[in-house]
């Protein structure tokens, strides 16, 4: 047993910190919010020369062979302070695709030459991937695609409709979820497919989402992509999405984790500062109990992200690992439900302004209650898997 | 003992509905069923539609518009309106200042002020919330002090609800700051919101709606006629209006329509291929809070009738206050997660996107479920009405 991070990743943290209370300020992130791409590109280089784009990548290919674990002190930044920019979109799941997938259809070279195109451009920030899956009544299941790509000469046609993709429109390239078998909730004949976000066919509409960052409805109308846009092995797709979703989900717990953080630190501060009846209010009992509460469920919050993180680093069963990340997702998503709604309570007032940074961290732990799934969704697949 | 109304008031409550059935204009219903935004025109257009009925103002005198109801039927009045969709009527003059004037005015300032506001000519704010008083309500700073026959009013108020539509505001405001008992002090004034010194700016709240202001005092001249009852008699009018809260202060009307419309919404979305309301997590859910309402609509009705005889309400309004706004929140949560990760997106970045048309209802739950954390911590909040209860009800 030891909790204590690396040397590395203590460095790491530290210079996250320092970017952070430089660059990622309240009033800085409203600004960025508001601009008409709805993120920073200054910043986005910085997080490219911090290392961040690279931190999970393999280390050939730019990236510096991280896991979910290395990540925590990333995610607890953009998590405590709002980050907007599409990390989560480009490096937790788009290019995880990339890195992950179909080891075994080495031989004719086209993955290798993917990864080679694809995964250096990601760690050096040329390139921002998003991952257009969910539909309009796929909700939180995976297997649920109607998207279809028929086989054409020299690649495949694909057509439908990808609803809500996370940071789908300022993406150079999308990972694409597509039927090439089966109907359309069956678990085989899934196929992922890279498509340029200006290839003919492709129609995207920017959409803002309650917690500030952006996302696309993102439209294929006989998209015609070439062989090697194949992500992984046709028809057999959704291990991988399955494993490539159970990290990036480990890695938003780890982003509540630092949300639940920053909400609970403004509320402690308030309850200390905001005097009424000529005392501080965190004075009286019923409040004091209620904090105390929001205490614990931010150490029962972190340890269940930390087990998440943990198992989809190491856990070699797919089973096992869906089980932990399912466990620690139902159980953050009660936290985030928690925490965001007393943390306003107790603001009173002032929790429900739009100028204080509290309203927007309860915008974001709303999201995150409901992203890769909501605690009920979590709750039936970890019972399904135990 | 019986649970439900006398066939009187079961024949008043039909009455209503019908009325409510061919009165209550289409669009304005359909706007506050889809939680659309309610403009001046929608509040008022509602509120003269039912002051043209001479149902406005029920609780009033009849000699200034009331309708003779007892409290069972204003109750039931008041919940049909709810359950029907009509947009809500603004309290500050009907329910609030209203009332004070008629237990504390002069003659000359209930006829200069009652049949205005009955009519909806003017709309009032409530100035009472400062940056430094919410719950201590008391600790309020903004000064009038005397000078000739004017009050020369300066401070702050905030959280003033519809500050930016509204003609009067009616204001506690501190013209003794010397006495030892801050209550003392304070007194009730109403004042023209146009009058010069007056600052109102919009305070944006989380779910992007203007619905609630700062409101700046510089140098404001209130003449002295606007003062409703004595100079330092501020803080007894303020408890009487406290004491007036109304008996639908738990909305249920309002809570069964939108349980309806939950289950409406929820029978046509899909989970794994099948309705939503068939999932039993989720019916669970649902059923609970559908319970807690149907538990709630008898203890109102409960209360309602030990209030027959008269007596002013005290904790039953508290209690009404806290479960009432529970299930409006559980009402509105459970909404939001019907609606899905979809339920995410507030609207296209570009309005006129050549992208599927926007789901106006969808894209109204997110700011519906933000907007309705509000209704915990305003008016009282429910700690401050658990507070109540324990020393009044409880005698802790």
């Amino acid at each position: 047993m030891n909790f204590d991070p690396s040397e590395e990743q203590r460095l790491l943290a530290a210079s996250i910190e320092r970017f952070v209370a430089r660059d990622y300020a309240f009033e800085a992130r409203r600004r960025i919010v508001a601009s008409p791409e709805g993120y920073s590109q200054d910043v986005w280089r910085t997080m490219a020369e911090l290392g961040l784009l690279g931190l999970p990548l393999p280390a050939a290919y730019g990236g510096f062979g991280g896991g979910a674990m290395d990540t925590v002190s990333l995610m607890r930044a953009i998590g405590g302070a709002l980050i907007v920019e599409p990390w989560l979109a480009t490096v937790a799941l788009g290019a995880q695709f990339i890195a992950r997938g179909g080891d075994e259809e080495l031989r004719d070279g086209s993955r290798e030459e993917q990864r080679q195109r694809i995964l250096p451009a990601v760690a050096e920030g040329r390139l921002k991937l998003a991952f257009a899956h969910a539909e309009g009544t796929s909700r939180y299941t995976l297997a649920q695609v109607a998207t279809r790509a028929r086989p054409a000469a020299g690649g495949w046609v694909i057509s439908g409709s990808k609803r809500a993709v996370l940071h789908g429109a300022c993406a150079d390239l999308l990972v694409v979820s597509a039927r090439t078998d089966g109907g359309d909730s069956d678990s085989e004949g899934l196929s992922l497919f890279t498509v340029e976000r200006d290839a003919p066919g492709v129609a995207i509409t920017a959409l803002r989402l309650l917690d500030g960052t952006r996302a696309a409805d993102v439209a294929f109308d006989q998209v015609h992509v070439a062989a090697r846009a194949l992500v992984g092995a046709a028809g057999r797709a959704l291990p991988l999405i399955e494993e490539v979703v159970d990290f990036a989900t480990a890695l938003v717990c780890a982003e509540a984790v630092g949300a639940i953080e920053s909400a609970n630190a403004a509320t402690l501060d308030y309850l200390k500062t905001r005097k009424q009846f000529g005392v501080a209010i965190g004075s009286f009992q019923a409040l004091q109990h209620r904090m105390v509460d929001m205490a614990i469920e931010y150490e029962q919050a972190k340890s269940i992200a930390l087990l998440a993180c943990s198992a989809v680093d190491t856990e070699r069963d797919a089973a096992a690992r869906s089980r932990t990340v399912s466990a620690a997702k139902a159980r953050i998503a009660d936290a985030c439900r928690k925490i965001s709604q007393e943390s306003i309570q107790l603001h009173g007032g002032m929790g429900m302004s739009d100028e204080v940074k509290v309203s927007h961290t309860f915008r974001r732990l709303t999201a995150i209650a409901q992203q890769f799934g909501n605690a009920e969704h979590h709750l039936e697949r970890f019972a399904a898997l135990s | 003992m019986d649970l439900d109304y006398s066939p009187d008031e079961r024949v008043f409550r039909d009455e209503v509905r019908g009325w409510l059935r061919d009165h209550l204009p289409a669009a304005m219903r359909d706007k506050v069923v889809r939680y659309a935004p309610l403009d001046r025109d929608d509040l008022i257009g509602w509120h003269r539609i039912l002051a043209q009925q001479g149902w406005i103002a029920p609780s009033w005198p009849r000699e200034w518009g009331g309708t003779g109801w007892n409290a069972v039927q204003r109750y039931i009045f008041e919940e049909e309106c709810g359950y029907a969709g009509a947009p809500p009527l603004i309290p500050f003059g009907l329910a609030m200042c209203a009332p004070v004037l008629l237990e504390f005015g002069s003659d000359a300032q209930k006829r200069r002020f009652l049949p205005r506001i009955y009519r909806g000519d003017d709309i009032w704010c409530q100035g009472y919330s400062e940056p430094g008083s919410g719950s201590d309500l008391a600790s309020l700073r903004t000064s009038a002090v005397r000078r000739g026959d004017r009050y020369v009013v300066n401070g702050q108020k905030t959280w003033t609800t519809i500050a930016h539509l509204a003609d009067w505001i009616f204001c506690l405001v501190r013209t003794d700051a010397a006495l030892e008992r801050k209550q003392d002090g304070i007194s009730f004034l109403l004042i023209d919101m146009k009058t010069p010194g007056i600052t109102v700016r919009p305070l944006p709240l989380m779910d992007g709606r203007h619905e609630v202001n700062e409101v700046f005092f510089a140098d404001v001249e209130v003449p002295l006629e606007n003062r409703v009852h004595d100079e330092g008699k501020g803080w007894t009018v303020a408890k009487y209006l406290l004491g007036h809260e109304r008996m639908n202060t738990a909305r249920i009307g309002t809570s069964k329509r939108e349980l309806e419309r939950l289950k409406a919404f929820a029978a046509a979305q899909s989970k794994n291929g099948a309705p939503l309301i068939q999932d039993p997590r989720f019916r669970d859910k649902l059923s609970r809070v559908e319970i807690e309402l149907m538990a709630l609509a008898i203890t109102n009705l409960r209360f309602l009738d030990q209030l027959r005889g008269g007596r002013a309400p005290g904790a039953e309004v508290s209690m009404l206050k806290i479960k009432g706004t529970e299930i409006q929140q559980a009402l509105a949560e459970l909404m939001l997660e019907a609606g899905g990760p979809l339920a995410q997106v507030l609207g296209p970045v570009e309005p006129a996107g050549n992208g599927a048309p926007a789901d106006d209802f969808l894209a109204a739950l997110a700011p519906r479920y933000c907007n309705m954390r509000k209704t915990t911590i305003y008016a009282g909040s429910n700690e401050i009405q658990r507070n109540i209860i324990a020393r009044h009800a409880l005698g802790l």
